[in-house]
């Protein structure tokens, strides 16, 4: 056990996942001899050489393609997208490319052994460009996992489980808890389950459910309802696609209330999906209108961002809302 | 910074590259006699038929599909007429153990494989055979055994990934390259200049083959791009490059071969550029008569790659008109009897809707699919395919 932030954690997985094979590679822009731009990739090429840990030239659909044949070929590639917000150019390799190749090929081929690293998300003065959370965005996608880390620990253990799941996996990581706290990571190779939700706290008034950096905001909030006598729980969704209907339905089925709640705009985002889901699942069951507590319908603004990312008072709100309507 | 030593000027001098004229390669003329000049290619007998017999089925497999495509038995075709020594002489001068990241035009490449009609038939038919189990449009063909890698409609995705697969063999160290087929109207796409950018950076080895054929669907190559050709493009990535008459199936296969050896030997990655000319339409769907003149064809179809190659073999003595006769009918039989066969087959397995999408099916996709079996267990009759496969279980007890 050591303890770990979660960019430590995070190359501490690279770290443990070639040292156990040598087809595990990692590239992208600023990848090699500096380690990232936010270091991720620290000392990986000092210790397995340039032909394995990398920099590639600044095209994101260009790392993304050639991830995509590597994978196909049998290698295990880890490619770094700089930004989520610098994904968009990949957006044909990852949605017509990644996600279809077993399918369109009857499993003939497939490149199940890619992993797709991207910093996302708001709250570090990062404006329209450095903020976003686009992971609703290849939700959409049939084919493809998508996996969101909430601290250090779960960062070494899902972009363990990411790397040896046999399916393309996005793997976003919230760059605000990059540096944000420290915690203790096993030093071993551990592989976190995807597809699975936890349920951090139990609770039996309100399910509160969130995913990445969201899961400090909700844990602020829970704290200021618990105080009001509300007795909350907490679920952090881990993956997004394919995500774990059983534990969110089973929990709102015992609380009779859900509050959701992301980064990404309200229209079109995940929390919509969910909402739905659940309230087809638990309709009989709930007590109150499923609560959203999400950015706004805007473009990431900059010196407003307090006022748009969904903090913890807004999320307290909102349980407040769902309880007493 | 640059890689090269600053050569320095006083006043602004602007080069438009109209220094740099790229040859094309040849050396079998139309008459089937070689170029003065032009050295006879390292081929043996058992080689040269066997490309030729690969030529020879693909024209007469597009023939015939496009004729059952007219015929309302197909849903697509698209012919690889016109090309075919370009594809085939390449694929003939590699290591059947190479990659094949092929467009969607090179089925001549599966066929001198040794792809058999029946494989080909059941992708074209999306009967219970065909290895895509139904899932994509007639001609995206794959084949894992011989290394042909599924066809995916949209253009240039294949190109990056054939940098990339290569850059996985060179890690293997297993003495094999990538090949990419792809048009020159795909290489105005992105992920082209990626590809090619990535694979010179990386020195990955992989060849690039750009069949020039004229025209992207109505689009000339005029329309296209202002430079001459796509072979150009290959300087500003210090890439190897060549240009070949892609009609031209000695050229073809030496410059193929010699770019191999660039590329396995010497991890530098090559472009050709293969001069030829889509004869047949864009596909199925499309009509060049609104885009490009009988005349232009005709001049074009004078310089028919087949025949040159067979005049070739006729002078070495290795082919005669009744070796040709009797290929062509048995192969003309062979494609109409497949064909019947294929079609009569019975559509994939219900289940194969959902399969594949991941290494296993998740529990929200496998809850839609059991409501789908029940709705059409209710409506039987409004789903054909489903009602095919009930018949088949009902003969079969």
């Amino acid at each position: 056990m050591t303890q770990m932030n979660m960019l430590q954690a995070i190359n501490n997985a690279l770290d443990t996942a070639m040292a156990a094979d040598e087809r595990v590679l990692c590239f992208g822009e600023d990848v090699g001899v500096f380690g990232g731009v936010f270091r991720a990739t620290s000392h990986l090429q000092e210790k397995y050489g340039k032909s394995r840990c990398f920099n590639t030239p600044l095209v994101e659909q260009g790392i993304i393609g050639f991830a995509n044949g590597l994978a196909a070929q049998g290698s295990v590639p880890v490619a770094e997208i700089q930004f989520a917000d610098y994904i968009f150019p990949a957006f044909d390799q990852i949605v017509n490319e990644s996600a279809k190749y077993r399918y369109r090929s009857g499993n003939l081929f497939n490149v199940g052994g890619l992993t797709i690293r991207a910093p996302y998300g708001g709250g570090i003065a990062g404006g329209l460009y450095h903020s976003q959370s686009p992971e609703a965005y290849f939700a959409h996608t049939p084919g493809l996992k998508i996996v969101v880390p909430r601290n250090p620990h779960q960062a070494k253990g899902l972009l363990l489980g990411a790397i040896h799941d046999p399916n393309p996996t996005l793997f976003f990581e919230p760059k605000r808890l990059y540096r944000a706290s420290v915690g203790d990571v096993p030093d071993e190779d551990y592989r976190l389950p995807l597809g699975e939700a936890e349920v951090l706290k139990e609770g039996t008034d309100v399910t509160v459910l969130g995913w990445g950096a969201q899961m400090d905001v909700i844990e602020q909030a829970v704290e200021m309802a618990e105080k009001d006598g509300i007795s909350c729980e907490v679920i952090d969704l881990r993956t997004i696609l394919p995500w774990d209907v059983e534990t969110v339905a089973n929990s709102v089925f015992k609380t009779g209330r859900l509050v959701v709640t992301h980064e990404a705009p309200l229209t079109g985002g995940f929390a919509g999906e969910i909402a739905a889901t659940i309230q087809e699942r638990c309709f009989l069951y709930l007590e109150s209108p499923i609560a959203r507590v999400t950015g706004m319908d805007t473009p990431f603004p900059l010196v407003l961002e307090k006022e748009h990312l969904p903090n913890h008072l807004k999320v307290f709100e909102a349980i407040r809302a769902s309880v007493d309507f | 910074m640059t890689t090269t030593k600053a050569n320095v000027v006083y006043k602004p001098v602007f080069t438009d590259g109209a220094e740099f004229r790229i040859p094309t390669f040849r050396l079998l003329k139309q008459d089937g006699s070689l170029y003065k000049g032009a050295k006879a290619p390292e081929m043996d007998k058992e080689k040269a038929l066997r490309i030729y017999r690969a030529m020879i089925t693909t024209r007469i497999l597009d023939e015939r599909m496009l004729a059952a495509q007219r015929q309302g038995r197909l849903s697509f075709y698209m012919q690889c007429t016109g090309e075919e020594a370009a594809v085939i002489g390449s694929t003939a001068a590699l290591d059947d153990g190479d990659m094949i990241m092929a467009q969607y035009r090179e089925q001549g490449s599966l066929v001198y494989r040794g792809f058999t009609i029946d494989e080909f038939m059941n992708q074209l038919f999306g009967n219970e055979l065909d290895y895509g189990k139904g899932r994509q449009m007639p001609v995206h063909y794959g084949s894992s055994k011989l290394n042909y890698m599924t066809i995916s409609s949209p253009l240039a995705t294949q190109i990056p990934q054939a940098t990339g697969y290569a850059y996985g063999q060179k890690m293997a160290g297993d003495g094999h390259c990538t090949i990419t087929y792809f048009g020159e109207g795909a290489a105005s796409e992105g992920d082209f200049h990626a590809a090619l950018n990535m694979a010179a950076v990386h020195r990955v080895p992989v060849i690039f083959l750009c069949r020039n054929n004229g025209y992207a669907i109505s689009t000339p190559a005029a329309e296209q791009f202002a430079a001459d050709g796509v072979a150009p493009r290959a300087y500003g990535y210090k890439m190897d490059m060549i240009r070949v008459d892609g009609n031209d199936i000695l050229a073809m296969h030496e410059a193929t071969k010699a770019a191999r050896s660039l590329a396995v030997e010497h991890n530098r990655p090559v472009l050709i550029e293969a001069m030829s000319y889509r004869l047949a339409a864009h596909s199925s769907s499309d009509d060049p008569s609104g885009y490009r003149s009988k005349d232009e064809e005709a001049v074009w179809r004078e310089k028919d790659p087949i025949l040159r190659m067979r005049l070739w073999l006729e002078g070495k003595k290795w082919w005669s008109e009744d070796d040709e006769k009797e290929l062509q009918d048995t192969m003309r039989r062979e494609v109409l009897e497949t064909m019947k066969r294929a079609q009569k087959r019975p559509p994939p397995a219900l289940d194969t809707l959902v399969s594949d999408v991941y290494d296993e099916v998740p529990p929200a996709l496998a809850e839609q699919f059991e409501k789908l079996k029940a709705h059409i267990r209710r409506h039987p009759d409004a789903y054909p395919k489903s009602a095919e496969h009930a018949k088949q279980a009902k003969r079969e007890a």
